[in-house]
């Protein structure tokens, strides 16, 4: 251990760099997005499922009825209150939630997701 | 020392894979129709078959016109993009062509002329030994159990088009570009595509799912019948049994769902 000093010279310096994105952001986290529920929306009260489970597994779930709706022609989705529900992102989902840019948009921005689905199931705005 | 830090790293590196199968098993056992207190179901209207086939009668479709409005129907409610005027890019799911074009393996040198020169509808013949869906590498096609549809999955679909290939009947289409421009009337309950993707028709899946028949059936007003190939008492038997029926090249052995009364 002859060069000690510059090891661990080198070690500080290589730990400021690497948590250099930490401590710099420290305190500026973007603040969590705000949803806006259309009126639609808020007069429903509960979503498909409890709202808990739509937050943390709409992803999931849409992919059930992905599966289903496409490969199976299961089209009819019981809730656990055994009501009914066509399962359609378009004619469903967005139905109630048609602020797609103040609903859905604002949190996967804020996650950094971007999912697929608007390649097809809603007009592209810009038409690329 | 030596042999405990082995067997410490050993351990530790067993349990990390430990720890790092659990949530893939869980990911590959996900994917059913249950979940937490929820099921799915097929809805109650839902039209159901062994197989779905199709009898077109051509007596009844002389003309173009008589056509226009059928190819018109479905173009509507599927987003077909009409609008690309390069021929190669072309998106069809039910179109006209001539009788030497829909049937060349059943071209006679002198043809009955009334019948030669009447426009025939095309779509997708919905095979019950579909060589597109044995060419699909993804399993974006497929043939549905249920009813004998030949579907496709555009979430899967990687654009190969090996089942363009294997098709013998051009009935698939491939999107060469963004189709959304190209939509001359959207239909919000259906789905478009994007591009990379092939299309064709899909028996209207989305409509018999609800109880409606198929919807160049509704357009034509009578001229094309749809039913289950295997129910005896069905519309589409009984227009078999009564009237002489030809198929697009029957001789492939694909055995083509859709039949045309010439």
């Amino acid at each position: 251990m002859k060069d000690k000093n510059k090891i661990l010279a080198g070690l500080a310096i290589f730990i400021v760099v690497i948590t250099f994105p930490f401590w710099f952001n420290l305190g500026k986290a973007a603040p969590a997005p705000e949803l806006e529920l259309t009126e639609k929306a808020k007069a429903a009260k509960t979503c498909v499922m409890s709202k808990e489970f739509m937050t943390a597994e709409h992803m999931q779930l849409l992919d059930v009825w992905r599966h289903n709706v496409v490969r199976g022609g299961e089209r009819m989705f019981v809730n656990p209150d055994g009501r009914q529900f066509n399962m359609s992102l378009s004619n469903t989902c967005l139905d109630c939630h048609s602020n797609k840019e103040k609903f859905c948009d604002r949190c996967h921005d804020y996650a950094s997701v971007r999912p697929y689905c608007w390649d097809c199931h809603i007009d592209n705005p810009k038409g690329e | 020392m030596k042999n405990s830090r082995r067997r410490f790293l050993q351990i530790a590196g067993v349990s990390a894979l430990g720890l790092g199968a659990k949530p893939m098993l869980n990911a590959f056992a996900a994917g059913g129709g249950e979940g937490p207190g929820y099921h799915v179901a097929t809805g109650e209207d839902a039209l159901t078959a062994k197989q779905w086939a199709m009898v077109i009668d051509t007596r009844k479709l002389q003309t173009a016109e008589a056509l226009e409005p059928i190819v018109e129907a479905c173009n509507k409610i599927h987003n077909i993009p009409t609008a690309i005027e390069n021929k190669n890019h072309e998106i069809k799911w039910i179109w006209e062509t001539h009788y030497h074009n829909a049937f060349t393996d059943k071209t006679n040198n002198f043809l009955n002329e009334k019948v030669a020169h009447r426009p025939f509808l095309l779509l997708c013949n919905h095979c019950e030994n579909p060589p597109c869906v044995q060419a699909c590498p993804t399993k974006a096609t497929f043939k549905r159990e249920s009813d004998g549809i030949v579907l496709m999955d555009f979430h899967r679909c990687i654009g190969c088009r090996f089942c363009m290939a294997a098709c013998p009947f051009g009935a698939r289409s491939f999107n060469f570009r963004d189709p959304h421009p190209f939509i001359e009337e959207n239909n919000k309950e259906f789905p478009t595509r994007m591009k990379g993707v092939v299309e064709k028709c899909n028996f209207c899946a989305e409509r018999l799912a609800v109880g409606k028949m198929p919807a160049c059936v509704e357009a034509s007003k009578g001229a094309i019948a749809f039913g289950d190939l295997y129910d005896e008492h069905s519309e589409v038997r009984e227009l078999l049994k009564e009237n002489y029926t030809i198929r697009r090249k029957q001789t492939l052995g694909t055995e083509p769902s859709v039949y045309y009364i010439v």
